[in-house]
């Protein structure tokens, strides 16, 4: 890669001037300078005013608050609670889904052509479903009258959105079922990429299937399972439409509420905007941090951006 | 390939259990399209099974009766069909110029576009709404459209890298020594063999296009006309009494597309992701 790159600054192009590459990315900046960068600065702004319905129809002047948003969220008990159940929630979601992902992509090495092909397809069908789709369905299937998951446990009309921990199991379960195939797709397509001659090295050193994945596969994968954790942290940690449906807008009193629902259902239905603002704040510093710590891996894997 | 190793009753387990992960997989699924089929009375019934022996319509002709579904499926299909195409061209022009140039700021710009993947879109629905207020762009296809873009383009630049890199720079010389210009190379050489890559890229924003709930729901608020799928399935879904067999073939009409889009490019998906988490 390094001889190629001083070959090309070698030999200058024809037209070749610093303002082409600037030029082939000017969409790019546009579009994301203003429904990206903008956005995210005026979330922090909107985040330190007093901004409600009066505001936003013109019958009152928007006024300065400083920091009382987030004095208000920090002393909410409510949030720390909705922190909380986000985070465990994120968590267990992320940690069931790379489970999940990685033992079946191993599976998948494991058998021939006809069920690889079949299990593939299954896990495509899964992830192509649109979360609400998706919703409604497990919905269904959990259903304490016409459900057919109640009948063959023999739950009788026992209702899993009614409980705390079994509403946030069922909707658990949906979003292990539609982000799995992600990982197990991207795990297999990096085991498929270590060489063979590789392994069979190992083997015929007497290397024991254990060995060959502490030592030959798990390093060698390092790089796919950082990309394939930090996406579902990503994804998990946002899960917006999942909580929304099946849970009809956060459960029970709230109990089911994670921060993005709490924040969309402070701005957008009690309307409290700068309040919904701040929460929105709160989430995008916790997300950067997680992307810290990924640059922070990248660098040391020694990645080449 | 490490087939060679795995002794013959281990890989007939394996086998089986693979077959019947697939089916418990598909079962959502199948639960879908089947209730969809269903006759009213056997949907909502307490004993139910999993099958039809009278397999009926009606769900179908009363979700296409009743709603404006049509409009609404095709508007679902302007929307993901819009943002699939621009975000491709942007991303591809974006991604040539940073995997094919040298220039100032290059690695800042690739940290940027990484950052921007993780930040929450959710969390920027509340500015986006008066963004969107301030253009008059409430209740239009627009205000849906525009943020998908922004929102698809950093991970699609991202992935296209590694399929622009893979085009070996003797041909871009090669193509200049031949005369060709810098914009003939960029459309008629680089673009063609980009384009496997470009379709790995677009599922993601296909699918993220078709499946935005959030924002429909956040800017479409008066105007209907305007709705897309996932708003329109919540029409049948009411919490206390849901009209199953209308969600279910509701559902089944908005997954079948996306569906269709992902077996169509299931092979070349693989390889795309393979391709963009080794690189």
């Amino acid at each position: 890669m390094r001889v190629r790159r001083g070959r090309s600054r070698s030999s200058p192009r024809p037209l070749g001037s610093w303002t082409t590459p600037w030029i082939y990315l000017a969409p790019a900046l546009v579009v994301l300078g203003g429904l990206l960068v903008y956005p995210i600065y005026q979330l922090g702004l909107i985040s330190f005013f007093q901004y409600t319905q009066a505001q936003v129809s013109g019958g009152e002047p928007t006024t300065f608050k400083g920091f009382g948003n987030y004095a208000e969220l920090f002393s909410d008990s409510q949030f720390w609670q909705v922190l909380l159940s986000t985070v465990l929630f994120a968590g267990a979601c992320v940690v069931s889904t790379l489970a999940v992902g990685c033992a079946l992509a191993v599976l998948l090495t494991r058998v021939r052509a006809v069920p690889r092909l079949v299990l593939m397809l299954a896990a495509l069908g899964a992830w192509a479903t649109p979360a609400v789709t998706g919703s409604t369905v497990w919905l269904l299937l959990f259903d304490p009258d016409f459900g057919p998951v109640n009948r063959v446990l023999g739950l009788g009309d026992h209702s899993w959105t009614y409980g705390r921990l079994s509403a946030f199991f069922l909707v658990l379960l949906e979003v292990v079922w539609c982000s799995f195939p992600f990982v197990m797709v991207t795990v297999y397509a990096g085991i498929r990429a270590v060489p063979s001659e590789v392994l069979e090295a190992a083997a015929l050193d007497g290397a024991s299937q254990w060995r060959i994945w502490r030592s030959i596969l798990t390093p060698m994968l390092r790089p796919i399972l950082t990309v394939v954790t930090i996406q579902s942290v990503i994804w998990d940690f946002k899960v917006f439409t999942q909580i929304y449906v099946m849970t009809n807008g956060g459960g029970i009193a709230g109990q089911n509420l994670v921060l993005n629902v709490y924040a969309y259902q402070q701005a957008f239905a009690s309307s409290k905007y700068s309040l919904g603002s701040a929460i929105g704040v709160v989430m995008l510093l916790m997300l950067l941090a997680v992307t810290l710590v990924y640059l922070r891996l990248l660098r040391r894997q020694g990645e080449e951006l | 390939m490490l087939r060679g190793f795995v002794r013959r009753p281990w890989r007939l387990a394996a086998e089986a259990s693979a077959l019947l992960i697939a089916v418990v997989v598909a079962f959502p699924l199948y639960w879908m399209v089947l209730s969809a089929f269903k006759p009213a009375g056997e949907i909502e019934s307490s004993e139910p099974r999993p099958w039809t022996l009278a397999p009926s319509l009606d769900s179908f002709r009363r979700v296409f009766g009743q709603q404006e579904f049509g409009r609404y499926f095709v508007n679902s299909l302007a929307v993901a069909g819009t943002v699939v195409i621009v975000s491709a061209l942007v991303a591809f022009l974006a991604a040539t110029a940073v995997t094919r140039f040298r220039f100032r700021f290059r690695t800042t710009l690739l940290i940027m576009f990484l950052v921007a993947q993780m930040v929450p879109v959710e969390a920027l629905t509340i500015p986006l709404f008066f963004t969107m207020r301030g253009l008059g762009l409430l209740n239009t296809l627009g205000s849906l459209i525009l943020p998908q873009i922004a929102f698809s383009l950093p991970f699609a630049i991202w992935m296209l890298r590694g399929f622009v890199k893979a085009v070996p720079d003797a041909l871009e010389e090669a193509a200049y020594i031949d005369g060709a210009s810098r914009t003939r190379f960029l459309w008629q050489i680089l673009f063609p063999l980009v384009f496997p890559g470009l379709v790995a890229t677009s599922v993601f924003s296909f699918i993220s296009a078709w499946n935005d709930f959030l924002f429909a729901k956040s800017f479409i608020i008066s105007d209907t006309s305007q709705s897309t799928l996932p708003m329109a399935l919540l029409v049948f879904y009411k919490p206390d009494d849901p009209d199953w067999g209308g969600v279910m073939a509701a559902s089944t009409v908005m997954t079948i597309p996306v569906l269709v889009f992902f077996v169509l490019v299931q092979r070349r998906l693989v390889s795309g992701l393979g391709g963009a988490v080794k690189d």
